[in-house]
């Protein structure tokens, strides 16, 4: 089985990271190897942030090799342009115009919102998403995060 | 019985589950990206943790409690290893009772640091045994390995993590480790422990011969791992390197090595001899292929060019083909800044106002040499702010002197800039000298851990507390001053103006909590002041 390779990137604050983990979380709910590489330190000061999440049934390396992602997560559109040569030819880039933020509970759940756009091309089941997005965030904040998730995935 | 447990950790986070596991009775060190998660990870999970004012205290700390028999872990960053060095390289020769593992991060291709040492040189230098994790489980079976070495051969072991190491996550098996550990108790082993030239000699030998010892021991130790494969290729190699070269070429015969020091030289030449070409693939300096090529054994190794960065999947690839054509830049990444509205911004319009030569430090403040404000002149290592700053008053003509200041935050000032202020008491340039400390009472630049000026433990549980401005004055400084920078800048201005050129020692405390943490502050001096209370009431 061949590794599934997704970038996310975005700046220091936008919740890449946490959206890395929600994805590294599916993919261990779901019973593959996983691994997920992140740069921070002083990211923390608004700098660009990339995550790369890795999984399939056997991962070596930590990060994307160079071209190589299936999927690049763009939450910051200044990230855009620098990161796309990261994708394969062929490979799907989630952009940041793929949300109207505008219909979110909660524009922090931006980062949220991608990663539904991104579940519609993962196979698979929702469930999993919901379970491992419940699980990185406080119960106070469920319920903006599934409304995101679900805008995301459904455009609802 | 064996419990498993599989769990997504990253590097750091299985450091401190191994650490818990493995009974370690204090961990102690000195925040610093990529190893600051390692400790807060460790009180997290319930062990006992605490920051030090810097690594080499916190190396001190951690020997106390190995020469009482008990388990010890001190962590830091690559550079925190140099502060920590003068006590690594003794206490290899004193050796320990109980457990003694320093953790040290490097940082290659510097995502966050000032130089990119390879420490796996202080191992060979120190004389201590070195592991190093390619990956998370590793990290958590070495540091379980690290504590039994050193156990075993009373001997601290340097557990050489690096930043990909340390920030990547995957899935990780967990154990009961039961070998427990003893109780606490001392020896006057006073022959072993006091190192004056007539106990140092012998201690010496002893250390070259555990070394030896754990050399032939190492020959058989399965930290070493081979991956069989096509004989016409084979990679030594160690670390993150592993994991990009076993996906640059997966067909390939493999000699993955887990204790770096003292080498298993003579599985290294097996090895060798095994396969048609062999090539040394590490991250870094060609620490391997030294000490593999010293040994008479012909191997190949990465062009100069990769020693510089972090290897990759690609740069593997390259370095398999010879490549040595120019590498594609990598993506661009923007620039970290500071945040919009923090009062460093203030405080640096002042300073290139005032066109100050400012000697640096470390920490969101070394953000000020980049646009708008380029104000930083110099930035070194922790602390150096103040003992450059005098070094240029010294030596530098009158007008040019009295233009110098030095600019150092509160936790970098805790770590290393005391004896900064003690030696600028004990000899004062004829223009005397401004030291400025930037106190947002935070180590912010790391994820505003706590320090002894915060008067909080990591835990934020509240402990004593140093006055920056009681230390200046008991130091010996007449001119302290206490200034709140946040709003209008002029008495800042003022005051540096005045304190420039007045030829005498000046210490300038700049003080507001940064603004991402002030509530939070709020909440533990709220939390504190309830717990107390009962007690003061009675």
């Amino acid at each position: 089985m061949k590794v599934t390779n997704i970038i996310i990137t975005g700046l220091g604050g936008q919740g890449v990271l946490t959206a890395a983990g929600i994805v590294a979380d599916v993919a261990f709910r779901c019973g593959f190897e996983v691994k997920q590489s992140e740069l921070h330190g002083l990211s923390q000061r608004g700098g660009s942030v990339t995550s790369d999440v890795r999984f399939g049934r056997e991962v070596f390396s930590p990060m994307v090799p160079s071209g190589e992602a299936d999927f690049l997560v763009v939450v910051a559109p200044d990230q855009m342009e620098v990161n796309r040569p990261q994708l394969r030819a062929g490979g799907v880039l989630i952009a940041p115009e793929a949300i109207d933020i505008t219909k979110l509970t909660n524009r922090k759940s931006f980062n949220v919102a991608l990663l539904g756009v991104l579940s519609r091309q993962l196979d698979i089941p929702e469930t999993v998403w919901l379970d491992a997005i419940r699980a990185a965030f406080p119960e106070k904040l469920h319920a903006a995060n599934l409304q995101a998730f679900n805008h995301g995935r459904k455009g609802a | 019985m064996t419990e498993t447990n599989r769990r997504l950790l990253s590097g750091n986070e299985a450091v401190a589950l191994a650490a818990l596991h493995a009974g370690v009775a204090l961990g102690t060190g000195y925040p610093g990206t990529p190893a600051t998660e390692i400790l807060e990870e460790f009180s997290a999970l319930g062990g006992r943790a605490q920051w030090a004012p810097n690594e080499k205290v916190a190396a001190e700390v951690a020997l106390g409690v190995a020469f009482a028999g008990a388990r010890a872990l001190v962590t830091m960053k690559h550079v925190g290893l140099n502060v920590a060095a003068d006590l690594l390289f003794t206490a290899a020769y004193t050796g320990c009772d109980g457990a003694l593992v320093f953790v040290s991060a490097d940082d290659p291709g510097m995502a966050s640091s000032q130089n990119e040492q390879d420490s796996r040189r202080y191992a060979l230098a120190a004389g201590v045994p070195m592991l190093e994790p390619a990956d998370a489980q590793e990290a958590y079976d070495f540091t379980a390995a690290a504590i039994e070495l050193s156990e075993r051969w009373k001997i601290p072991v340097l557990l050489r993590m690096v930043t990909r190491v340390c920030h990547s996550k995957e899935l990780v098996s967990s154990r009961a480790l039961t070998q427990a550990a003893t109780a606490p108790h001392f020896d006057h082993a006073y022959k072993v422990r006091v190192m004056i030239p007539a106990y140092a000699r012998p201690a010496h030998r002893r250390l070259r011969a555990k070394l030896a010892e754990m050399a032939v021991w190492n020959e058989q130790c399965d930290l070493n791992r081979i991956i069989g494969g096509d004989r016409s290729l084979g990679i030594v190699t160690s670390s993150a390197a592993y994991l990009h070269a076993r996906e640059a070429e997966p067909t390939a015969s493999f000699l993955k090595l887990g204790l770096t020091y003292p080498l298993p030289i003579e599985k290294i030449r097996a090895f060798a001899a095994t396969v048609k070409r062999c090539l040394v693939i590490e991250e870094g300096d060609p620490y391997l292929t030294e000490a593999i090529r010293a040994a008479g054994i012909p191997v190949e190794t990465k062009p100069e060019m990769y020693r510089f960065g972090e290897l990759n999947v690609a740069r593997v690839r390259r370095i398999l083909a010879g490549d040595t054509s120019p590498e594609p830049p990598p993506v661009p990444g923007k620039p970290p800044q500071l945040c919009a509205g923090c009062w460093y911004e203030h405080t640096f319009d002042v300073l290139k106002k005032l066109d100050c030569l400012v000697s640096g430090d470390i920490g969101c403040y070394t953000l000020g040499a980049l646009s708008p404000w380029e104000v930083m002149d110099s930035v070194v290592c922790m602390g150096a702010s103040i003992g450059v700053g005098l070094g240029l008053r010294h030596v530098l003509p009158p007008e040019l002197a009295q233009r110098v200041v030095s600019v150092i935050g509160d936790s970098t000032f805790v770590h290393s800039g005391m004896a900064g202020l003690a030696e600028m008491v004990y000899n004062p340039p004829p223009t005397g000298h401004v030291v400025v400390i930037l106190d947002n009472s935070a180590t912010a630049m790391t994820g505003f851990q706590e320090h002894a000026g915060t008067g909080r433990t990591l835990d934020h549980e509240p402990t004593g507390k140093i006055s920056f401005e009681d230390l200046g004055r008991a130091l010996g400084i007449k001119n302290v001053f206490v200034v709140d920078p946040s709003r209008n800048t002029e008495p800042f201005e003022h005051l540096l103006k005045d304190c420039l050129t007045n030829n005498q020692l000046n210490l300038i405390i700049l003080r507001r909590p940064c603004m991402l943490i002030a509530g939070k502050v709020k909440g533990y001096e709220k939390a504190a002041a309830q717990s107390c209370s009962p007690v003061k009431a009675e």
